[in-house]
C-alpha cells in the first residue's frame, strides 16, 4: 500500500547501512512481512469426503464374494466343507436368533478392550522408563524384544495350570501379548525423536520428569500409535487363541470358544461365520478407534502430505 | 552481567582440539556477531556457552541464570501450535525461576510476544503451516520468552531465502533495541556479520580461536561505502585463514 514513507528523499540522515526509503518505519516493516508471510504460507483448501475411500474397499469386498460364490458354484469341493457366501450368511443369522453372535462378540470384545487398557497402563511408564535410563534399557531390552517375537499363545499351556480355566487366564495371555508390543513401540518412537527436541527441552530449563512428559512423549506420539496399534492386534490374537485352546470352566463364551464349538460340530458355516467376525471386529476396531487417530495425529503434525493413505 | 571466555579450550575424546585458548569478553546489551568458515567450532563454543557442553580447559563465566537459544533450524514442537511453543518456554521458564504465573498470565505474555514478532494472527498455526521465516520468528519469540539477558543465535537464519533473511535482519535489530538483550550471533556470512553486529569476531578454523576482531561504527552503518570496505576487509582475513589449511 503507497503511502507518503515511500516518497521520503534519499537525502534524509540515516542511521543504517539499509537506506531507509527501502526500509522504512516499523510499520512498513509489519506490512512487508505480512505480505511475504501470505505469499510464502500455502493456503490449504478444505476437501470434501473422498468417496473413493469409501467406494474402493466396498467394491474389493464385492469383488472377493463374487470369487468365492464363483469358486463354489464350480462345484469342486462338497458343499458342508465349502460353503458359499450365502450359506455362510444363513448361519449367521441362526447363530443371531440364538443369540450367539451378540454374546460371543460382546464377550470377547470386552476381554480385549479390558485387558488391552491394562497393557497400556502397564506398558507406557515401562516403556518410558527403559527408553530414558540407558542402562535399564541394555539390560531389559533383548527380553522384550524377544517377548514380543515369542508368540503368546505359548502362555496358554502355563496358564491355564497357574490359574485354571477361569478368566486370570485369558487376561494373563492378552497382557503377555499386548505389553512387550507397546512397550517397543513407544521405545522405538523415542528413539526416532530427532535429538534437538531434547537440546530444546534442555535449553529452556525442562527437568526430567518435564523432558518425560511434555517432551519425548509427545514428540514420540506416532511411534507409541504404532506400538499401541500393533499391541491391540496382539491382544485380540492372543485372546482369539486363548479362547480356542481354553474352553469350559468359568471362561464366558467368546468368538474363540464359537470358532472352537464349530469345530466340534464339524459345522464349517458356524467356523467361517466365527472368522468373519473375528475379522469384522478387527477392521472395525482400525476403522473406528485408531485410523482417525492416527490421521488427525499426522495431519497435525504435517506428516500427512504425499502418502497414499 | 558480561560474558567472559578465558583460555577456553575443547576437544571431544582424543581427537584434536576443536576450541582452543578461546579469549572473549562481551558486554551486557553487546551484540557480537561470531564469524568463522565452516568446522571453526563456532556451534561448539555457542552450546558451551548454553550449557549444553562442557568446555575441556580454560574459565568461563556466563550469566547465572544460563542463556536463551536459538537453532538454524526453529526446532519447534510439531505438536503444538505457535502460541503453545512459546507457552510450553514460559512455563518452563516460570519453574526455572521459582515463579509461578497462571495460565492466563502466559496467554497474555505469549500474546505480547507473537506481536513483538509481528506474528499475532498466526498463533493458533502449527509449524507446519507456517513459512520458513515465519517459524524463525516464532522460534525467536521462543527464546525471547525465556526472558534471559543473554541470547545465542546459531546461524539463525542460514536456511532462509535472501528475501526473507533481509527482512528478517531489520526485524533481529528492531528487537534488540526493544529488548536491550545482550546477543551472540554466529554466522558464516560476512555480509550479515556486518549488517548486524556491533563487534565482528573471526575465529579460525581447526582449533577454533578468536583470531581478528572489528568494530562495526556508527560510520560504518551510515555509510554503505565503509561498509562495503569492511566486508571486503573482513572476507580477505577470513580466506587467508581458510588458505592456510591449504597446505
Amino acid at each position: 500500500m503507497p503511502t507518503e514513507q515511500d516518497v521520503r528523499p534519499v537525502t534524509e540522515p540515516s542511521e543504517h547501512i539499509t537506506s531507509p526509503v527501502l526500509k522504512g518505519n516499523p510499520e512498513d516493516l509489519r506490512d512487508l512481512e505480512a505480505g511475504l508471510d501470505k505469499l510464502q504460507s500455502d493456503t490449504q483448501a478444505k476437501a470434501g469426503i473422498d468417496w473413493s475411500r469409501v467406494l474402493l474397499p466396498i467394491a474389493a469386498l464385492v469383488v472377493l464374494i463374487l470369487v468365492w460364490q464363483f469358486y463354489v458354484s464350480l462345484g469342486l469341493k462338497r458343499r458342508d466343507l465349502v460353503p458359499g457366501p450365502l450359506d455362510v450368511l444363513g448361519q449367521m443369522g441362526v447363530l443371531w436368533g440364538e443369540g450367539k453372535v451378540q454374546e460371543s462378540v460382546w464377550t470377547s470384545l470386552q476381554r480385549g478392550l479390558v485387558g488391552f487398557l491394562i497393557s497400556v497402563v502397564v506398558a507406557t511408564p515401562v516403556g518410558l522408563i527403559l527408553a530414558q535410563a540407558a542402562p535399564l534399557r541394555r539390560a531389559f531390552g533383548p527380553l522384550i524384544s524377544g517377548l514380543q517375537v515369542l508368540p503368546s499363545v505359548a502362555w496358554v499351556p502355563a496358564a491355564i495350570i497357574w490359574f485354571g480355566l477361569t478368566d486370570a487366564t485369558v487376561y494373563f495371555v492378552v497382557l503377555m501379548g499386548a505389553i512387550p508390543s507397546i512397550i517397543n513401540g513407544l521405545i522405538s518412537g523415542v528413539d526416532q525423536i530427532p535429538p534437538q527436541y531434547r537440546s530444546v527441552g534442555k535449553v529452556l530449563g525442562a527437568n526430567r520428569l518435564q523432558m518425560a512428559l511434555q517432551i519425548v512423549l509427545p514428540a514420540a506420539l506416532p511411534g507409541y500409535i504404532g506400538g499401541l496399534k500393533q499391541g491391540w492386534a496382539f491382544s485380540w490374537r492372543s485372546l482369539m487363541a486363548a479362547e480356542i485352546i481354553a474352553t469350559g470352566g468359568s471362561i464366558g463364551f467368546g468368538l474363540g470358544s464359537l470358532l472352537d464349538q464349530g469345530r466340534l460340530l464339524s459345522d464349517m458355516a458356524t467356523v467361517m461365520s466365527a472368522i468373519l467376525l473375528i475379522l469384522a471386529v478387527g477392521i472395525l476396531i482400525e476403522l473406528l478407534v485408531f485410523g482417525p487417530i492416527e490421521k488427525r495425529l499426522l495431519q497435525r503434525r504435517g506428516l500427512l502430505a504425499g502418502g497414499t493413505r | 552481567m558480561p560474558v567472559v571466555l578465558e583460555h577456553l579450550g575443547k576437544r571431544f575424546g582424543d581427537g584434536a582440539p576443536v576450541l582452543d585458548d578461546v579469549n572473549a569478553t562481551i558486554a551486557k546489551g553487546e551484540f557480537v556477531a561470531l564469524l568463522g568458515a565452516s568446522g571453526c567450532g563456532k556451534s561448539t563454543l555457542l552450546n558451551i556457552l548454553a550449557g549444553l557442553e562442557q568446555p575441556t580447559s580454560g574459565a568461563l563465566e556466563v550469566p547465572g541464570d544460563g542463556a536463551a537459544f536459538m537453532f538454524q533450524d526453529s526446532a519447534l514442537f510439531p505438536w503444538l501450535t505457535a502460541r503453545g511453543n512459546i507457552e510450553l518456554a514460559l512455563q518452563l521458564a516460570d519453574k526455572n525461576s521459582g515463579k509461578r504465573s497462571s495460565k492466563a498470565e502466559r496467554s497474555a505474555r505469549a500474546s505480547e510476544l507473537l506481536e513483538l514478532v509481528h506474528l499475532g494472527g498466526a498463533g493458533d498455526k502449527r509449524p507446519h503451516e507456517l513459512s520458513g521465516g515465519m517459524r524463525q520468528r516464532v522460534a525467536l519469540a521462543r527464546s525471547l520468552a525465556q526472558d534471559r539477558q543473554l541470547l545465542l543465535m546459531d546461524e539463525p537464519f542460514a536456511a532462509l531465502d535472501a528475501i526473507t533473511r533481509d527482512l528478517l535482519h531489520d526485524e533481529l535489530e528492531r528487537i534488540w533495541k526493544e529488548t536491550g538483550r545482550t546477543i551472540v550471533f554466529v554466522t558464516h556470512n560476512v555480509r550479515e556479520a556486518v549488517r548486524l553486529g556491533q563487534r565482528v569476531l573471526l575465529l579460525s578454523s581447526r582449533p577454533g580461536r578468536v583470531v581478528a576482531e572489528w568494530d562495526v561504527t556508527e560510520e560504518h552503518r551510515t555509510d554503505a561505502g565503509q561498509a562495503g570496505e569492511l566486508t571486503a576487509t573482513i572476507t580477505r582475513r577470513l580466506r587467508e585463514e581458510i588458505r592456510r589449511h591449504a597446505n
